[in-house]
């Protein structure tokens, strides 16, 4: 069943982040918070900080100024093995989909399982279950340069949730897909969402992923949250920066 | 003036880099003896690195070997002192040629290697996507490949030299009718305990700057897929240079303790 959305109990909490390289201000001050069971849809234009913003989230990059907290750990206070720790709570699509390309599709599933489950027919197991949820059972044993771009989505997708994560963070899901896989991408992150009932952190600037599914959405601007609300809040704007997006 | 700014400039970043390869390096030193250790992928790497050089480097000795005794057969004829061929090639194929030369075709085979695989596992985000699975990249791509190198180009360079003193052995027994009995007695009675030991020593280094330049340039790869390549270059450039540096205190060094 799918959880209520929680508006009380923020599961992310960002508050003022910044970061720059050199002279670019590329963050100036984000804020959000993502509730339990939400899906929270962060858009902007390419180059807008959001890649950044979820970088620093999961401690790959370390901001300038600004406090982040997952499930009320503050990750900037968290030794090395306690981050780890944290990290097994995040499930993480990137953009291109990052498969091991030295591996299998088996292999790169049960990677994120090594230290963590010892037996190995209960790791097979979750790698079962994993790619079903997907629907790539049959695809276990092939190699990621054997997949389309769509199916490399999907397993990284199972990878990301094989250990059955409460927070996924989806860095452009849906990007260098054709239109009929993108739907399929974003309806399977829909079912995910349904079965694992995780909170989801969706960096896109793919509109109709966006209309689709996003509870709510913020717009990342300037290196700000320069809008926040509704899908069809943002959308009616009459704000001409908000307007660029929709048109 | 520009061009003048443009040397300080390169000065600058030749120390730069010196100065984070040394913090690499102190990272890995750091890194080896803390758990959890990544025996399974150590395994692998010494299997990719040593098993898959064997052909190449069997092929370089052999001809290194065969081609060495042509040419300097008809200059030791000359003095009657052809007998001295076996000493000869042994003593500077274990000493010198042997290890320098395998160690610069491991650094074309394995360091360039490890210099473009990690820096495409950084450019497609496979790196940080390991780090965001709970596994320490470093450990597990970095001090694998160090210690394999460290481990195995050693190896790779007994086998070469072996098989060069092989190739050596089968142009004597066809050229001058020298068994191969005579030929390996020869060799054995050549060949001393100064000869050997820092022969050894000296190819523990040359497998540890490859691992370390190659795992170096390609962690921290940068600008997309012409940063691979860029990667994989200097690794090359840089870890050539390192082979001779290496090999010039390791001569250095012998020299003060056993006066070649």
């Amino acid at each position: 069943m799918m959880k209520k959305i929680n508006d009380i109990v923020p599961i992310i909490k960002i508050k003022d982040l910044r970061k720059s390289f050199d002279d670019n201000h590329v963050l100036n001050g984000f804020s959000m918070a993502l509730c339990e069971g939400e899906n929270l849809v962060i858009m902007g234009r390419s180059g807008s900080g959001k890649s950044v913003m979820i970088k620093c989230l999961v401690g790959l990059m370390q901001p300038d100024h600004g406090d982040i907290e997952i499930m009320n750990k503050n990750i900037n206070e968290l030794d090395q093995d306690e981050l780890n720790s944290l990290r097994t709570e995040i499930g993480f699509l990137f953009q291109g989909s990052a498969l091991y390309d030295s591996m299998t599709v088996r292999e790169n599933l049960k990677f994120p399982l090594r230290r963590r489950i010892k037996d190995s027919d209960e790791a097979e197991k979750l790698v079962y279950e994993a790619l079903k949820s997907v629907g790539l059972t049959e695809a276990i044993d092939l190699m990621p340069s054997e997949l389309s771009g769509g199916m490399q989505r999907r397993v990284a997708l199972a990878r990301a949730i094989i250990l059955h994560p409460k927070i996924i963070i989806y860095d452009e899901p849906t990007t260098g897909l054709d239109p009929i896989t993108a739907k399929e991408i974003i309806e399977l992150m829909r079912n995910i969402q349904k079965i694992y009932g995780a909170s989801s952190l969706i960096i896109t600037h793919d509109v109709d992923c966006a209309r689709v599914i996003a509870n709510r959405m913020i717009l990342l601007i300037d290196g700000i949250n320069y809008a926040e609300g509704t899908f069809k809040e943002i959308s009616s704007s009459k704000d001409k920066k908000i307007q660029a997006f929709f048109k | 003036m520009i061009e003048l700014f443009q040397i300080t400039n390169k000065i600058k970043t030749f120390f730069v880099e010196i100065g984070e390869l040394s913090y690499f390096a102190g990272r890995f030193f750091r890194e080896l003896f803390s758990r959890p250790f990544e025996y399974k992928e150590l395994l692998r790497q010494c299997y990719y690195i040593g098993n898959r050089s064997l052909l190449l480097v069997g092929v370089t000795g052999f001809i290194l070997g065969l081609v060495f005794t042509i040419q300097s057969r008809p200059t030791l004829m000359e003095f009657g002192a052809e007998s001295w061929i076996p000493s000869m090639v042994s003593i500077s194929m274990v000493r010198e040629i042997g290890p320098v030369i395998i160690a610069l075709i491991c650094v074309g085979r394995i360091s360039s290697g490890i210099g473009a695989e990690l820096g495409s596992m950084r450019v497609t985000e496979q790196i940080d996507a390991m780090e965001v699975s709970g596994t320490n990249p470093f450990k597990y791509l970095v001090v694998t490949r160090i210690l394999a190198t460290t481990m195995m180009v050693p190896l790779l360079i007994i086998f070469g030299d072996a098989i060069s003193l092989f190739g050596s052995a089968i142009i004597e027994n066809i050229k001058g009718d020298v068994s191969f009995q005579l030929y390996f007695n020869k060799v054995f009675n050549a060949l001393e305990f100064s000869d050997l030991v820092p022969a050894i020593v000296k190819s523990f280094f040359f497998g540890f700057v490859i691992g370390l330049v190659g795992s170096y340039k390609g962690f921290y790869c940068k600008k997309g897929t012409v940063g691979v390549g860029e990667a994989s270059n200097t690794a090359v450039v840089y870890t050539s240079m390192l082979v001779f540096i290496i090999d010039f205190i390791a001569v250095f060094v012998t020299d003060i303790f056993y006066e070649i």
